[in-house]
């Protein structure tokens, strides 16, 4: 029993630390969204986000995209890497790995090479006879872009369900008379849901929070919300309160989605569960 | 026929996972006067040269492999404790800690990153002190990894026969030394994971520290700005050099693994 | 999602172990070379100077590195950064707890610092070098009495494009409008920069604070952006010189490295008229180094280095005696010395009231995203998604009761 209070004891510096650092700092977005620049309460600067509301189309509308075409190229090849020997899983779950050990402005830099009106895409195609297409900045792009940086995100979660799918069910299922597609959409899908759960989780938060991709790929003209709450703080329009008030929304709206995401989720709340 | 369809696919995607980095690679070695990206104008080293003689490029460096060491070894330390409490409580704070160590996890990395530079400011304005920097980097550092590091400890204590530790005690083991000699064993895997993802994030992390730098640069802060100026292949070469460092360490760690293979039990997954 | 990223950490760990030695051999020779040389002593001083990007003599091109010569003379360490705007200055000086020893902000943003009591005053017994700065740069609008700011460079705004593939001759801002150029046209990506073109084609005032004024210049403005390939800054330099852009608005000392590297490029100040501009040295009031600040402003303004300086960055220098240092092609350019006809025809900016300042943002962001957007919209997205989550845990909860029925 001594060793139980003994132990509670040992999380209270974790405790301090993310009282400071975690919650005192997010009602400090709070009191600045709810405050004007002299300190006193007002709603203008939650009323004025309002005015964004493109920006905020824009960026969930790109964010869904790139989680869609995340999943829909990443499944594909998880299930493939799922069904090889050990060995070569490991090998391939390496080479997904490995370009996310380049730090992400690299590799977006590197897209801005390829898709640029005079580059390599470009150049390729005009030197066999065929036209030009116009790619950087443009929406496209955006999405390529984050689909390019997030992807890995989508198959390793994906690989590291399906690899636990135990092969005795689907046989079990194809004993019993269900076609490949059966198969598939009635026992494989459903099993893996989890890790499609943590996928799209893990693809969508940080693309619709992105402020790097647009700015290199969508030359500026793509807004996003990551953009707008730069713009507020480090960037060419100083508005801690309209930025706090941008991040408070984003902060929402991204909770219902976790909660919404969570409800798909049927396994045990392993660890503790979202906040919704 | 359905083979050949698969091995088209992974083909595909790995195309498109490293064509970029291919690119960058190639054009690093390009000889061209007007740093143009896409024209090739010869083989040369220079980019590398330049690389190497940049002052403010090796200083970020240093800034960020110091932050990487402190953040990791800190979080580490408080994360492993914190664990520990977090194992030995009841449902319900368990849960609270849960849900407050869950949250800087899927809160968009922007808005921790401003929460914290809001924080951090309004420490600067109300006890003085110079600025943000060194200080409020690592601090944002060791709070974004601290999550990590408890989430890779907590599987291991859960693992663990709570017996042992009341063995030893009973057995007349002071209570540190019966941690050092029965419960970090036991755990130690868990912990060497949380520092390595630790240190790696704090490595990689930009959004965070552009938000809470201040002055001080970092090597991600540095290859933004080089990104946002007219572009030198400069920035070509240190892709070029950090792949090749990751690479190399990737097949000397494989083929490691590959001989451990026989001798050693299967390394145990989290 | 955090359990899947776990698996395969074990790799990571000895790459990373790997990486750090591998970087901290990378380190150690550089160091040798930097102590070598007949450097003064080092005085454990680092200063934190915040400049443009592209502002300064780096030592490419043959040209000097004015900071590793600094630090050469006076052991003073640089911790050298670079902004895109004044305005992205201003937050991180504002907001972004930076603190920094010199900045380099214009005209506008340094009465603006000087009003809001952001720069500390300088000791000029310590910048004897102001002494070469003309007559005519002395107690500017700006900085009433020169107690605040030593003039850096100036310079005018003007239209770079390409006459490989414009072929007439462009004389006004309009052709930032014009349909052919479509996709290939750039615009600065901050305020004030982009709404005075606008303001410049509607004949208004670059510092009105009529709220019409500034509306009218923001539709303009909106106009345009279908036709705008990118707003960027720095970014131009590489788009145009790749012939990835054809016209772009920038400021002229830029046609030093811009017509170098492409000699297509040419540079025209329009006829409706252009800013003019002084970018001045200040230190802000959190300096902790004041004095080697101001030492380093000295440095700056030594003409033997301003010279030097110019001759790399193109700006047009405050001081007549720097030109001795420069090549004469470049002192003699009217490009960088417009004469008294093109100058006649500048505005300068003055720092707007707040009101006016918070509307030209509102305005800009609206540009830049297309138009304003709807409260009721953004309501609309959080209802949605709440009502999806409602729906479901509802449908839950009442599939659940069926079960257990």
């Amino acid at each position: 029993m001594a060793m139980k209070s003994d132990s509670k004891l040992l999380s209270a510096p974790y405790t301090v630390w993310m009282t400071i650092f975690i919650i005192l700092p997010m009602l400090l977005v709070g009191y600045f969204a709810f405050t004007d620049k002299s300190g006193s309460f007002t709603l203008e600067n939650l009323l004025s986000v309002g005015q964004y509301s493109n920006v905020f189309l824009r960026s969930i509308w790109l964010g869904a995209v790139a989680t869609a075409v995340s999943l829909a190229l990443g499944y594909p090849l998880a299930y493939m890497i799922a069904k090889m020997s050990t060995g070569r899983q490991n090998v391939m779950v390496m080479l997904v790995m490995l370009p996310m050990w380049m730090n992400f402005l690299l590799r977006t830099y590197a897209w801005m090479t390829l898709l640029e009106d005079n580059g390599l895409i470009n150049s390729t195609l005009a030197a066999i006879g065929l036209p030009r297409v116009h790619m950087i900045n443009t929406a496209g792009a955006v999405v390529l872009g984050m689909v390019y940086n997030y992807i890995p995100y989508m198959i390793l979660p994906l690989y590291s369900v399906l690899t636990k799918i135990d092969r005795s069910v689907i046989e079990a299922a194809q004993d019993l008379g269900a076609s490949r597609r059966k198969v598939f959409l009635k026992v494989v899908v459903p099993l893996s849901m989890p890790g499609i759960i943590s996928g799209v989780t893990m693809v969508f938060v940080p693309a619709v929070s992105t402020f790097i991709i647009s700015k290199m790929l969508g030359g500026g003209g793509n807004l996003l919300i990551g953009d707008l709450i730069d713009m507020q703080f480090l960037g060419s329009a100083y508005n801690p309160n309209l930025g706090s008030a941008v991040s408070l929304v984003l902060m929402v709206i991204i909770l219902i989605c976790m909660g919404i995401m969570n409800q798909f989720d049927d396994g045990e709340e392993a660890g503790g569960g979202m906040l919704l | 026929m359905k083979k050949t369809g698969a091995r088209i696919y992974i083909f595909l995607i790995f195309l498109f996972l490293y064509a970029p980095i291919f690119v960058l690679i190639v054009f690093s070695f390009n000889d061209s006067e007007t740093a143009s990206r896409s024209v090739w104008g010869g083989f040369s080293l220079r980019w590398y040269q330049k690389l190497f003689e940049d002052r403010l490029i090796m200083e970020a460096l240093r800034n960020t492999l110091f932050i990487a060491v402190v953040s990791a070894a800190a979080a580490t330390v408080l994360g492993t404790m914190a664990a520990i409490g977090i194992n030995s409580m009841k449902r319900l704070p368990r849960r609270i800690m849960m849900n407050v160590t869950n949250f800087p996890m899927v809160n968009p990395e922007i808005v921790t990153g401003v929460s914290l530079m809001l924080l951090f400011v309004s420490a600067v304005r109300l006890f003085g002190g110079r600025s943000l920097g060194m200080a409020s980097l690592i601090a944002a550092h060791i709070t974004f990894c601290l999550p990590y590091v408890i989430l890779s400890v907590l599987p291991k204590l859960r693992q663990m026969d709570p017996n042992l530790y009341e063995a030893a005690q009973d057995l007349g083991c002071p209570p540190l030394k019966a941690f050092f000699k029965v419960v970090l064993p036991e755990i130690m895997p868990g912990v060497v994971t949380g520092m390595i993802m630790a240190f790696t994030l704090s490595i990689d992390d930009f959004v965070i520290s552009y938000f809470t730098s201040g002055t001080t640069q970092t090597l991600p802060i540095y290859i933004y700005s080089m990104t946002r100026k007219r572009i030198s292949p400069e920035i070509n070469a240190l892709s070029t050099v950090l792949f090749a460092v990751i690479m190399v360490l990737l097949i000397i760690i494989n083929v490691r693994n590959l001989k451990d293979k026989g001798s050693r039990r299967k390394p145990e997954d989290l | 999602m955090k359990k899947s990223r776990f698996p395969y950490t074990k790799k990571a760990y000895s790459l990373s172990l790997g990486l750090c030695t591998v970087l901290c051999l990378a380190l150690s020779p550089v160091q040798a070379v930097l102590a070598a040389e007949n450097a003064a002593p080092d005085r454990g001083v680092t200063i934190n100077v915040y400049n443009w990007g592209e502002y300064i003599a780096n030592g490419t091109d043959d040209s000097l590195d004015v900071n590793a010569e600094f630090t050469r003379r006076t052991g003073i360490q640089v911790n050298y950064t670079t902004f895109d705007s004044n305005e992205a200055l201003y937050s991180k000086l504002a907001g972004g707890g930076a603190d920094y020893d010199v900045i380099i902000p214009s005209d506008y943003m340094v009465s603006r610092l000087i009003d809001e009591n952001m720069l500390a005053e300088l000791d000029f017994s310590n910048i004897p070098n102001f002494q070469y700065i003309d007559e005519r740069f002395r107690d500017p609008d700006y900085d009433p009495g020169s107690r605040y700011s030593v003039p850096y460079t100036w310079g005018v705004v003007g239209l770079f494009y390409n006459t490989d593939y414009i072929e007439e001759e462009i004389t006004s801002w309009t052709a930032l409008w014009d349909d052919r150029y479509a996709g290939k046209i750039l615009m600065f990506d901050n305020p004030r920069d982009s709404f005075a073109i606008a303001q410049f084609l509607l004949g208004q005032p670059l510092n009105t604070t009529d709220e019409t004024h500034w509306t009218e210049a923001a539709a303009l403005l909106k106009q345009q952006k279908p036709l705008v390939q990118a707003y960027v800054m720095d970014r131009i330099f590489d788009k145009m010189e790749s012939s990835e852009a054809w016209i772009a608005p920038y400021y002229s000392g830029d046609a030093a490295i811009l017509v170098e590297n492409n000699d297509n490029i040419r540079f025209v100040v329009p006829e409706e008229g252009t800013n003019y501009f002084v970018d001045a040295m200040c230190i802000p009031v959190t300096s902790s180094h004041k004095a080697e600040a101001e030492e380093y402003i000295n440095f700056l303004c030594d003409p033997e280095i301003a010279g030097a300086n110019m001759n790399y960055v193109g700006y047009s220098t405050p001081e007549s005696a720097a030109k001795a240092y420069m090549d004469e092609e470049m002192a003699e350019s009217p490009l960088y010395y417009p004469g008294d006809e093109t100058l006649a025809r500048t505005q300068v900016f003055v720092n707007l009231p707040e009101d006016t300042s918070r509307l030209v943002d509102r305005l800009w962001a609206e540009a830049k995203m297309g138009g304003p957007g709807e409260s009721a919209v953004l309501a609309a997205i959080i209802l949605g998604f709440l009502g999806v989550y409602i729906s479901i845990l509802v449908y839950k909860r009442q599939k659940r009761r069926r079960e257990l029925a």
